[in-house]
């Protein structure tokens, strides 16, 4: 494990008091996982407060005003309000699938951050598969959603599970396509790795041109696909499916597929500064700063998409996928290729 | 012979391994017997994943995740998509049923004898050199120097199914 910063010294603090080393281990990896899930738990909070403001300035009107500044506190009365909320459960329902279900999503969106650099050795665990480790285990989040949306016994829900079930599966081949082009470059599938290849700016993947820029669209309109958003939010268009496959879930499980989304949206925004835009590289500032504000930018520019475009059509969005994104992957990666090998601005 | 003792009592060593090994064993049992279709699949997700497991222990770390990206994130996927599709299996009143369990279980029983008579008899080369520090780029480099002709061939393959479906989703608009 590569554990510095705050983890060295939980790590070394618990070594000091002569535990065996097997339950030190285990301590330590406990206590990472508890300070990233509160680390994540905060951020979802604040990007759901972020999403509204957003959407009500985009929408010429102030967004939430009235709890606390700008709003700030009416997150944290949401969050209160849907812990204390009774939990519905529809008569014929799926019981093993419909509890089951938002667990698998919840637990899907958080397993990604075992790999994700948040800062200069600030990674719970640079696994050498480390960027595929991530694209593998956020496929659980669809097989949550066709749990929910099947074992809610509601056509509704069916729906949209089956919607995003099918958008998943065909954006996850553009975007791991653009992702390859990326691994081409770095010759390691780590992180770690990754991150270290991009120590100046021109060496970020996002300006070597000119694989890196169409790389990087492609990748964030798949991310933005992936993770149910609009224009891609077919799954739980509104107008037509209620609420899509989260339709009969009240409370508490609602409120962790509601975070859960959230929780995936900064996971993209993540993955995206850390391949293309140089994850925590950068002059002056701690190295936790510049991951943060490069993954907030991506957030900002995925919150800009949601309300600027409309939403596409059930047969446009699987065109627009297999016609033009997989082509445009396929070509990309050949030029990436091509650069590669030739050294065209291989620095 | 020695080489596959060796071996087993070094997985055997680890408590997890038999936590995975039941996780597997159970869930695939589920799989065949569960009533109901979709719980069958989503049985299968847990015993891949699970085998998913097993290979990490075994540090193929790049197995697993090509295990969990392949038959979970996809061929599962579009197993339970064909199963909700299928109007008349969606739905709960249709139980599944089977009829053949005896000869299910002889086959079965078959099956286990070749495995473990193979497992005997198999020359297993490298099982005690030590792991290459990084799997990945071994895996890499043997798919493109001493695997190469197979490797092009499965990407042959693969290429023509997804042009395939690309055609496909053509033909359809017109």
């Amino acid at each position: 494990m590569e554990l510095t910063g705050i983890f060295k010294y939980l790590y070394e603090l618990l070594a000091a008091t002569g535990l065996p080393e097997v339950w030190v281990d285990i301590i330590a990896l406990i206590a990472a996982g508890v300070i990233v899930f509160g680390f994540l738990a905060l951020v979802a909070l604040f990007l759901v407060w972020l999403e509204r403001k957003f959407a009500g300035h985009a929408q010429q009107r102030p967004g939430p005003m009235r709890t606390g500044w700008h709003g700030w506190r009416q997150t944290i009365a949401d969050a209160i309000k849907l812990l204390q909320k009774e939990d519905i459960r529809p008569t014929l329902v799926d019981r093993f699938v419909y509890f089951w279900a938002p667990v698998v999503v919840f637990v899907a969106a958080f397993m990604a951050y075992v790999v994700i650099p948040f800062g200069e050795g600030l990674i719970v665990s640079d696994l050498n598969v480390g960027i595929l480790y991530v694209v593998a285990i956020t496929s659980f989040t669809v097989i949550g959603m066709l749990m929910a949306g099947w074992g809610s016994n509601n056509k509704y829900s069916l729906l949209g599970g089956m919607r995003s079930a099918a958008q998943v599966v065909s954006y996850e081949i553009p975007m791991v396509i653009a992702i390859c082009s990326v691994i081409l470059f770095v010759g390691s599938l780590s992180m770690v790795d990754i991150v270290q290849s991009q120590a100046k700016i021109y060496q970020w993947y996002v300006f070597r041109l000119p694989f890196g820029p169409i790389a990087f669209i492609i990748y964030l309109i798949a991310g933005t696909a992936e993770t149910n958003r609009t224009p891609f939010d077919l799954p739980e268009a509104e107008q037509e499916l209620v609420a899509g496959f989260n339709t009969e879930y009240s409370g508490m499980k609602f409120a962790m597929f509601f975070l859960a989304e959230f929780v995936n949206m900064f996971t993209v925004s993540a993955i995206g500064a850390t391949l293309f835009l140089g994850g925590w590289q950068g002059p002056l500032l701690p190295s936790w700063m510049w991951f943060l504000g490069k993954t907030m930018f991506l957030v900002l520019v995925l919150m800009l998409f949601r309300w600027t475009f409309p939403r596409l059509r059930v047969d446009q969005l699987m065109e627009f996928a297999w016609k033009t994104l997989i082509p445009f992957a396929f070509v990309n990666l050949i030029l990436a290729a091509v650069m590669k090998y030739s050294g065209w601005f291989n620095w | 012979m020695e080489m596959v003792a060796n071996f087993i009592s070094d997985v055997s060593a680890n408590p997890l391994f038999y936590l995975l090994a039941f996780v597997t064993i159970a869930s695939a049992l589920c799989v065949v017997t569960l009533k109901n279709i979709f719980h069958s699949a989503l049985c299968l997700i847990l015993t891949l994943f699970s085998v998913a497991g097993l290979y990490i222990l075994l540090h193929a770390e790049f197995l697993a995740v090509a295990q969990v990206l392949i038959y979970v994130g996809a061929v599962s996927i579009l197993l339970i998509f064909a199963i909700m599709l299928t109007s008349q299996l969606a739905s709960r009143k249709i139980v599944q049923s089977n009829e053949q369990v005896t000869v299910a279980i002889f086959v079965c029983f078959l099956f286990l004898l070749v495995s473990i008579g193979s497992l005997f008899n198999t020359y297993w080369n490298g099982i005690n050199a030590p792991l290459p520090d990084n799997n990945i780029l071994t895996i890499g480099i043997l798919l493109m120097t001493d695997y190469v002709l197979p490797f092009e061939v499965v990407s042959i393959v693969m290429l023509a199914a997804l042009i395939g479906a690309i055609v496909l989703a053509r033909e359809e608009r017109s």
